[in-house]
């Protein structure tokens, strides 16, 4: 999933100020799983949000609690428009793609980050995410038992180890457990060392970020 | 002019304030009549957002009760209440509010005379911030 964090409050009410009428958009999916930006949080924003204008004074702020499916696409953002009329800006608690989503199937609508966006990853206990996929457009799983050694070695070797890991930690952060272990060690749970001879040459990093924006185009399933 | 008098919202778990309230009632333990007690399953279903609903509608304090550490029904709602109450605390803050309206209080059912105790300490200390600014604006306390 994708995962978010809220940003701080006080840029929030700074970034609202000057609006009487705002949406709170939420998005039901990956923020809503990491706890960033689902229907509880919206509510609890909303109401926060309230609260400070009305402590601080100067004009009344109304809030509009939103959620959507999917802010990351525009038929869960459609039906949004009549109750969006005559309101001025919004706070998306959706990630990246949906704030940017929200703001391009509004263009009358001022869209303000509630969250930011950190990365592809999952929760390893409760309250806590990692990352797990650099997005790097060229999966080497199969090599490495599962375990991507770019986004969980800090060095992002594509040819491991480097040599430094004590007690099977990083020397780079200790907290982290080394990426090359763990793929050794998976490696011989299935009698696949041999993979560790596999020599990965350098990556395309084109493919990643090497020309603007990427884009993904399925001729078989293209409408 | 009469002395004010805070309306203190109290969140009490059904497994121990609750009850406790109920057992300082028993025991006919005065304790402040501002305090408007909300029957709640476990102190782990108050959200945040609950809690500033009714720093809405207008209270000037907040009061979380939950079991002792260790005795929650539901394993952790206490300390998950807790944890929450602590970060709700520092968005107060933000909002422009004293964190110190707001508590979290752990008792057994068995404790009526700490009940009493704590609504009077929670009322003392509210009385001293004075009304809540959004009580100030709602209604005239």
């Amino acid at each position: 999933m994708i995962v978010a964090k809220p940003k701080p409050f006080p840029f929030l009410t700074e970034q609202l100020r000057p609006y009487r009428k705002v949406a709170v958009v939420g998005c039901e999916t990956c923020v809503a799983v990491c706890l960033a930006g689902g229907e509880r949080e919206v509510r609890r924003l909303a109401q926060a949000l309230e609260l400070e204008r009305r402590v601080r004074g100067g004009v009344e702020l109304l809030t509009l609690p939103l959620t959507v499916k999917r802010q990351c696409e525009y038929e869960y953002l459609e039906p949004l428009r009549e109750t969006l009329k005559g309101v001025e800006a919004a706070v998306s608690l959706g990630c990246g793609v949906g704030v940017q989503y929200l703001a391009a199937a509004f263009p009358e609508l001022w869209v303000v980050p509630g969250l930011d966006t950190l990365m592809a990853g999952g929760p390893t206990a409760l309250g806590v995410w990692e990352e797990y996929c650099r997005l790097c457009g060229e999966c080497l799983l199969h090599l490495t038992g599962g375990i991507c050694p770019l986004t969980r070695c800090a060095k992002g070797l594509l040819n491991g180890p480097c040599g430094g890991a004590s007690e099977g930690r990083c020397e780079v952060n200790p907290e982290v457990p080394c990426a090359w272990i763990l793929i050794y060690e998976r490696l011989r749970r299935f009698g696949k060392e041999e993979l560790l001879r596999h020599l990965t040459p350098p990556k395309n990093w084109q493919l990643a970020q090497g020309r603007g924006p990427r884009k993904l185009v399925r001729e078989e399933v293209r409408g | 002019m009469k002395e004010f008098e805070p309306i203190i919202v109290a969140f009490c778990c059904h497994y121990c304030a609750y009850a406790a309230a109920d057992l300082a009632g028993s025991l006919r333990l005065e304790y402040p009549p501002g305090i408007r007690i909300v029957e709640v399953p476990c102190s782990g279903r108050v959200e945040e957002e609950l809690i500033l609903k009714a720093f809405a509608e207008g209270a000037d304090g907040v009061l979380v009760a939950g079991c002792l550490e260790g005795d929650c029904h539901f394993q952790k709602g206490n300390i998950r209440a807790r944890k929450r109450v602590e970060h709700l605390r520092q968005l107060l803050k933000e909002i422009g509010l004293e964190p110190e309206r707001l508590a979290m209080y752990h008792l057994s059912s068995a404790m009526g005379r700490r009940f009493a105790e704590i609504a009077w300490e929670m009322a003392e200390k509210v009385a001293g911030l004075g009304p809540s600014p959004l009580r100030r604006r709602t209604r005239e306390g």
